[in-house]
Protein backbone atom coordinates (compact mmCIF):
# COMPACT_ATOMS: atom_id res chain seq x y z
CA UNK A 1 0.00 0.00 0.00
CA UNK A 2 2.62 2.56 0.96
CA UNK A 3 4.53 1.96 -2.26
CA UNK A 4 2.18 4.46 -3.98
CA UNK A 5 3.41 7.66 -2.26
CA UNK A 6 6.95 6.30 -2.27
CA UNK A 7 6.84 5.66 -6.01
CA UNK A 8 5.41 9.15 -6.62
CA UNK A 9 8.47 10.45 -4.82
CA UNK A 10 10.82 8.23 -6.84
CA UNK A 11 9.39 9.58 -10.11
CA UNK A 12 9.59 13.18 -8.89
CA UNK A 13 13.28 12.80 -8.03
CA UNK A 14 14.02 10.89 -11.25
CA UNK A 15 12.40 13.57 -13.42
CA UNK A 16 14.21 16.36 -11.58
CA UNK A 17 17.56 14.71 -12.22
CA UNK A 18 16.68 13.86 -15.82
CA UNK A 19 15.75 17.49 -16.55
CA UNK A 20 18.89 18.78 -14.86
CA UNK A 21 20.91 16.46 -17.08
CA UNK A 22 18.98 17.74 -20.11
CA UNK A 23 17.86 14.20 -20.94
CA UNK A 24 15.18 13.33 -23.47
CA UNK A 25 14.31 10.00 -21.96
CA UNK A 26 15.02 7.92 -18.88
CA UNK A 27 15.97 4.38 -19.87
CA UNK A 28 16.68 2.90 -16.46
CA UNK A 29 16.24 3.73 -12.78
CA UNK A 30 18.59 2.02 -10.35
CA UNK A 31 17.19 1.58 -6.86
CA UNK A 32 18.84 0.07 -3.80
CA UNK A 33 16.49 -1.49 -1.27
CA UNK A 34 17.40 -3.43 1.86
CA UNK A 35 15.73 -6.67 2.83
CA UNK A 36 14.83 -5.29 6.28
CA UNK A 37 12.59 -2.64 4.73
CA UNK A 38 9.03 -3.50 3.81
CA UNK A 39 9.14 -2.35 0.20
CA UNK A 40 7.83 -4.82 -2.35
CA UNK A 41 9.59 -4.75 -5.73
CA UNK A 42 6.56 -5.78 -7.78
CA UNK A 43 4.43 -3.13 -6.12
CA UNK A 44 6.93 -0.34 -6.86
CA UNK A 45 7.16 -1.57 -10.45
CA UNK A 46 3.37 -1.57 -10.79
CA UNK A 47 2.99 2.01 -9.56
CA UNK A 48 6.04 3.15 -11.49
CA UNK A 49 4.62 1.94 -14.80
CA UNK A 50 1.33 3.63 -14.05
CA UNK A 51 2.64 6.95 -12.71
CA UNK A 52 5.40 7.45 -15.28
CA UNK A 53 3.02 7.48 -18.27
CA UNK A 54 3.37 10.63 -20.32
CA UNK A 55 6.66 11.60 -18.63
CA UNK A 56 10.29 11.24 -19.71
CA UNK A 57 10.45 8.17 -17.48
CA UNK A 58 7.69 6.28 -19.28
CA UNK A 59 8.84 2.80 -20.21
CA UNK A 60 12.00 3.01 -18.11
CA UNK A 61 13.36 -0.21 -16.69
CA UNK A 62 13.30 -0.33 -12.94
CA UNK A 63 16.39 -2.08 -11.64
CA UNK A 64 16.19 -2.89 -7.95
CA UNK A 65 19.34 -4.05 -6.20
CA UNK A 66 18.41 -5.87 -3.02
CA UNK A 67 20.75 -5.54 -0.04
CA UNK A 68 20.63 -8.54 2.29
CA UNK A 69 20.50 -8.02 6.03
CA UNK A 70 23.90 -8.16 7.74
CA UNK A 71 24.39 -8.17 11.47
CA UNK A 72 27.44 -7.87 13.74
CA UNK A 73 27.27 -10.20 16.73
CA UNK A 74 27.09 -8.37 20.06
CA UNK A 75 29.26 -11.01 21.73
CA UNK A 76 32.06 -11.96 19.32
CA UNK A 77 31.80 -9.19 16.66
CA UNK A 78 31.42 -11.81 13.91
CA UNK A 79 29.49 -10.42 10.92
CA UNK A 80 26.77 -12.65 9.53
CA UNK A 81 23.61 -12.71 7.46
CA UNK A 82 20.62 -13.70 9.59
CA UNK A 83 19.01 -16.75 8.09
CA UNK A 84 15.32 -15.86 7.94
CA UNK A 85 14.02 -15.90 11.48
CA UNK A 86 17.31 -17.11 12.95
CA UNK A 87 19.35 -14.20 14.28
CA UNK A 88 21.76 -16.43 16.18
CA UNK A 89 25.47 -15.92 15.49
CA UNK A 90 26.76 -18.92 13.52
CA UNK A 91 30.16 -18.62 15.22
CA UNK A 92 29.37 -18.23 18.93
CA UNK A 93 25.63 -18.90 19.15
CA UNK A 94 24.79 -15.55 20.76
CA UNK A 95 21.45 -14.09 19.76
CA UNK A 96 21.24 -10.95 17.62
CA UNK A 97 23.52 -8.05 16.92
CA UNK A 98 23.93 -4.62 15.45
CA UNK A 99 22.27 -4.14 12.05
CA UNK A 100 24.96 -3.22 9.51
CA UNK A 101 22.90 -3.31 6.33
CA UNK A 102 19.45 -4.13 5.07
CA UNK A 103 17.71 -0.83 5.88
CA UNK A 104 18.68 0.99 2.66
CA UNK A 105 16.08 2.56 0.38
CA UNK A 106 17.49 5.02 -2.12
CA UNK A 107 17.71 5.95 -5.79
CA UNK A 108 21.31 5.25 -6.73
CA UNK A 109 21.38 6.54 -10.31
CA UNK A 110 19.44 6.87 -13.52
CA UNK A 111 20.45 6.05 -17.06
CA UNK A 112 19.29 8.63 -19.56
CA UNK A 113 19.65 9.50 -23.20
CA UNK B 1 20.12 9.90 -30.88
CA UNK B 2 22.01 10.99 -27.80
CA UNK B 3 24.25 8.38 -26.21
CA UNK B 4 23.19 6.73 -22.96
CA UNK B 5 24.52 8.45 -19.86
CA UNK B 6 24.47 7.52 -16.22
CA UNK B 7 23.40 10.24 -13.80
CA UNK B 8 24.19 9.74 -10.14
CA UNK B 9 21.23 10.50 -7.87
CA UNK B 10 21.71 8.95 -4.39
CA UNK B 11 18.51 10.29 -2.86
CA UNK B 12 16.63 8.37 -0.20
CA UNK B 13 13.19 7.46 -1.49
CA UNK B 14 11.75 8.61 1.83
CA UNK B 15 13.55 11.94 1.56
CA UNK B 16 10.38 14.02 1.10
CA UNK B 17 8.79 12.50 4.19
CA UNK B 18 11.99 12.79 6.22
CA UNK B 19 12.33 16.50 5.43
CA UNK B 20 8.85 17.23 6.73
CA UNK B 21 9.54 14.99 9.74
CA UNK B 22 12.55 17.19 10.44
CA UNK B 23 10.35 20.31 10.29
CA UNK B 24 7.88 18.66 12.67
CA UNK B 25 10.73 17.85 15.04
CA UNK B 26 11.77 21.51 15.01
CA UNK B 27 8.20 22.69 15.66
CA UNK B 28 7.94 20.28 18.58
CA UNK B 29 11.32 21.28 19.98
CA UNK B 30 10.39 24.96 19.81
CA UNK B 31 7.39 24.22 22.02
CA UNK B 32 9.35 22.04 24.44
CA UNK B 33 7.41 18.95 23.40
CA UNK B 34 8.80 15.42 23.34
CA UNK B 35 6.88 13.23 20.91
CA UNK B 36 6.45 9.47 21.07
CA UNK B 37 5.50 7.41 18.02
CA UNK B 38 3.48 4.52 19.47
CA UNK B 39 3.25 1.55 17.15
CA UNK B 40 1.63 -1.88 17.51
CA UNK B 41 -0.62 -4.41 15.84
CA UNK B 42 -4.38 -3.71 15.88
CA UNK B 43 -5.82 -4.53 19.28
CA UNK B 44 -2.51 -4.61 21.16
CA UNK B 45 -3.72 -1.85 23.50
CA UNK B 46 -2.33 1.40 22.12
CA UNK B 47 -5.25 3.56 23.20
CA UNK B 48 -5.50 1.77 26.55
CA UNK B 49 -1.82 2.43 27.19
CA UNK B 50 -2.28 6.13 26.38
CA UNK B 51 -5.19 6.38 28.82
CA UNK B 52 -3.29 4.51 31.54
CA UNK B 53 -0.16 6.59 30.95
CA UNK B 54 -2.11 9.82 31.36
CA UNK B 55 -3.55 8.58 34.65
CA UNK B 56 -0.17 7.38 35.92
CA UNK B 57 1.59 10.65 35.08
CA UNK B 58 -1.24 12.38 36.91
CA UNK B 59 -0.55 15.88 35.64
CA UNK B 60 3.26 15.69 36.03
CA UNK B 61 3.38 16.07 32.25
CA UNK B 62 0.67 17.61 30.13
CA UNK B 63 -0.20 15.05 27.47
CA UNK B 64 -1.44 15.62 23.96
CA UNK B 65 -2.50 12.85 21.61
CA UNK B 66 -2.70 12.31 17.87
CA UNK B 67 -4.82 9.31 16.95
CA UNK B 68 -4.18 7.60 13.63
CA UNK B 69 -6.77 5.22 12.23
CA UNK B 70 -7.96 4.20 8.82
CA UNK B 71 -11.46 5.33 9.81
CA UNK B 72 -13.62 6.43 12.79
CA UNK B 73 -13.13 8.67 15.86
CA UNK B 74 -13.58 5.89 18.42
CA UNK B 75 -10.06 6.23 19.83
CA UNK B 76 -10.08 10.03 19.84
CA UNK B 77 -13.38 10.10 21.72
CA UNK B 78 -11.98 7.70 24.31
CA UNK B 79 -8.87 9.83 24.82
CA UNK B 80 -10.88 13.07 24.84
CA UNK B 81 -13.09 11.68 27.60
CA UNK B 82 -9.92 11.63 29.76
CA UNK B 83 -9.68 15.39 29.26
CA UNK B 84 -6.67 15.22 26.94
CA UNK B 85 -6.27 17.39 23.83
CA UNK B 86 -6.55 15.05 20.87
CA UNK B 87 -6.63 15.18 17.09
CA UNK B 88 -7.94 12.27 15.08
CA UNK B 89 -6.32 11.53 11.71
CA UNK B 90 -8.24 9.25 9.39
CA UNK B 91 -5.86 7.94 6.77
CA UNK B 92 -8.68 6.72 4.52
CA UNK B 93 -7.00 3.43 3.76
CA UNK B 94 -3.33 4.24 4.19
CA UNK B 95 -1.63 1.74 6.48
CA UNK B 96 0.57 4.18 8.41
CA UNK B 97 0.91 7.83 9.44
CA UNK B 98 3.40 10.02 7.59
CA UNK B 99 5.06 13.32 8.38
CA UNK B 100 2.70 15.55 6.32
CA UNK B 101 -0.29 14.17 8.27
CA UNK B 102 1.45 15.01 11.55
CA UNK B 103 2.29 18.52 10.32
CA UNK B 104 -1.42 19.04 9.67
CA UNK B 105 -2.43 17.63 13.05
CA UNK B 106 0.08 19.81 14.94
CA UNK B 107 -1.73 22.90 13.64
CA UNK B 108 -4.87 21.73 15.42
CA UNK B 109 -3.27 21.09 18.82
CA UNK B 110 -2.62 23.64 21.62
CA UNK B 111 1.16 23.12 21.46
CA UNK B 112 1.95 25.52 24.30
CA UNK B 113 -0.16 23.40 26.64
CA UNK B 114 1.55 20.08 25.84
CA UNK B 115 4.74 18.53 27.25
CA UNK B 116 4.48 14.99 25.95
CA UNK B 117 2.79 14.20 22.63
CA UNK B 118 1.84 10.58 22.03
CA UNK B 119 1.14 9.73 18.40
CA UNK B 120 -0.87 6.54 18.09
CA UNK B 121 0.05 5.08 14.72
CA UNK B 122 -2.23 2.93 12.59
CA UNK B 123 -2.34 -0.66 13.87
CA UNK B 124 0.37 -2.32 11.80
CA UNK B 125 3.82 -3.81 12.53
CA UNK B 126 5.26 -3.24 9.06
CA UNK B 127 4.74 0.11 7.37
CA UNK B 128 4.74 2.68 10.21
CA UNK B 129 8.39 2.04 10.95
CA UNK B 130 9.49 3.35 7.53
CA UNK B 131 7.96 6.79 8.01
CA UNK B 132 9.54 9.14 10.54
CA UNK B 133 7.09 11.68 11.94
CA UNK B 134 9.36 14.06 13.84
CA UNK B 135 9.22 11.99 17.02
CA UNK B 136 11.96 11.76 19.64
CA UNK B 137 11.05 8.23 20.73
CA UNK B 138 9.66 5.18 19.02
CA UNK B 139 7.81 2.72 21.21
CA UNK B 140 6.00 -0.46 20.31
CA UNK B 141 3.55 -2.68 22.13
CA UNK B 142 3.82 -6.46 21.84
CA UNK B 143 0.77 -7.95 23.53
CA UNK B 144 0.73 -11.40 25.12
CA UNK B 145 -1.94 -12.98 22.85
CA UNK B 146 0.14 -12.11 19.77
CA UNK B 147 2.64 -14.74 20.91
CA UNK B 148 6.33 -14.74 21.73
CA UNK B 149 7.60 -15.41 18.20
CA UNK B 150 6.78 -12.00 16.69
CA UNK B 151 10.22 -10.33 16.91
CA UNK B 152 11.72 -12.56 14.25
CA UNK B 153 8.71 -12.16 11.98
CA UNK B 154 8.85 -8.36 12.18
CA UNK B 155 12.54 -7.55 12.72
CA UNK B 156 12.15 -4.10 11.13
CA UNK B 157 10.08 -2.68 13.95
CA UNK B 158 11.73 -4.57 16.80
CA UNK B 159 15.16 -3.28 15.78
CA UNK B 160 13.95 0.32 15.43
CA UNK B 161 12.33 1.14 18.77
CA UNK B 162 13.60 2.64 22.02
CA UNK B 163 11.15 0.63 24.11
CA UNK B 164 8.91 -2.44 23.89
CA UNK B 165 5.85 -2.57 26.15
CA UNK B 166 4.60 -6.12 26.67
CA UNK B 167 0.89 -5.59 27.34
CA UNK B 168 -1.90 -7.89 28.60
CA UNK B 169 0.40 -9.63 31.08
CA UNK B 170 -2.75 -10.58 33.01
CA UNK B 171 -3.61 -12.97 30.14
CA UNK B 172 -0.27 -14.80 30.25
CA UNK B 173 -1.55 -17.77 32.33
CA UNK B 174 -4.36 -18.42 29.86
CA UNK B 175 -2.54 -18.46 26.54
CA UNK B 176 0.40 -20.29 25.03
CA UNK B 177 2.97 -17.62 25.76
CA UNK B 178 6.59 -17.80 26.87
CA UNK B 179 7.73 -14.51 28.40
CA UNK B 180 11.37 -15.61 28.60
CA UNK B 181 11.42 -16.46 24.90
CA UNK B 182 9.89 -13.09 23.97
CA UNK B 183 12.37 -11.17 26.12
CA UNK B 184 15.27 -13.12 24.66
CA UNK B 185 14.04 -12.49 21.11
CA UNK B 186 13.61 -8.75 21.73
CA UNK B 187 17.06 -8.58 23.33
CA UNK B 188 18.56 -10.46 20.40
CA UNK B 189 17.28 -7.90 17.91
CA UNK B 190 17.62 -4.79 20.03
CA UNK B 191 20.09 -4.78 22.88
CA UNK B 192 19.27 -1.26 24.01
CA UNK B 193 15.47 -1.22 24.04
CA UNK B 194 13.79 -0.79 27.41
CA UNK B 195 11.32 -3.62 28.04
CA UNK B 196 8.22 -3.23 30.23
CA UNK B 197 5.71 -5.85 31.33
CA UNK B 198 2.34 -4.24 31.87
CA UNK B 199 -1.36 -4.85 31.96
CA UNK B 200 -3.51 -1.90 31.00
CA UNK B 201 -6.45 -3.76 32.55
CA UNK B 202 -4.99 -4.34 36.02
CA UNK B 203 -2.51 -1.45 36.00
CA UNK B 204 0.44 -3.81 36.62
CA UNK B 205 3.74 -2.30 35.47
CA UNK B 206 2.22 1.00 34.31
CA UNK B 207 4.00 2.95 37.04
CA UNK B 208 7.43 1.74 35.93
CA UNK B 209 6.65 2.58 32.29
CA UNK B 210 5.39 6.06 33.22
CA UNK B 211 8.57 6.69 35.26
CA UNK B 212 10.68 5.76 32.24
CA UNK B 213 8.69 8.18 30.05
CA UNK B 214 9.15 10.91 32.67
CA UNK B 215 12.91 10.26 32.67
CA UNK B 216 13.03 10.28 28.86
CA UNK B 217 11.08 13.54 28.78
CA UNK B 218 13.50 15.19 31.19
CA UNK B 219 16.50 13.94 29.19
CA UNK B 220 15.18 14.82 25.75
CA UNK B 221 13.18 18.05 26.05
CA UNK B 222 14.84 21.09 24.57
CA UNK B 223 16.61 22.95 27.40
CA UNK B 224 15.75 26.40 26.02
CA UNK B 225 12.02 25.64 26.23
CA UNK B 226 12.09 24.62 29.90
Amino acid sequence: MHELPVTEQIIKVVLEHARQADAKRVAQVNLVIGDLTSFVDESIQFYFDFLSRGTEAEGATLHIRRVPARVRCHACQHEFAPDGVDWRCPRCGNLGGEVLSGRESYIESIEVE
Amino acid sequence: MKPMRKVEVVTDILNANDQIAQENAETLRAHGIVAVNLMAAPGAGKTSLIVQTARALDGRLRLGVIEGDVASRIDADRVASEGLPVVQINTGGACHLDAPMIRQALRALPLDEIDLLIVENVGNLICPVEFRLGEALRVMIASVPEGHDKPYKYPGIFTAVEAVVINKMDLAPYVDFNLGALREAIRGLNRDAAIFEVSCRTGEGIGEWAEWLWGQWQARRAPSAA
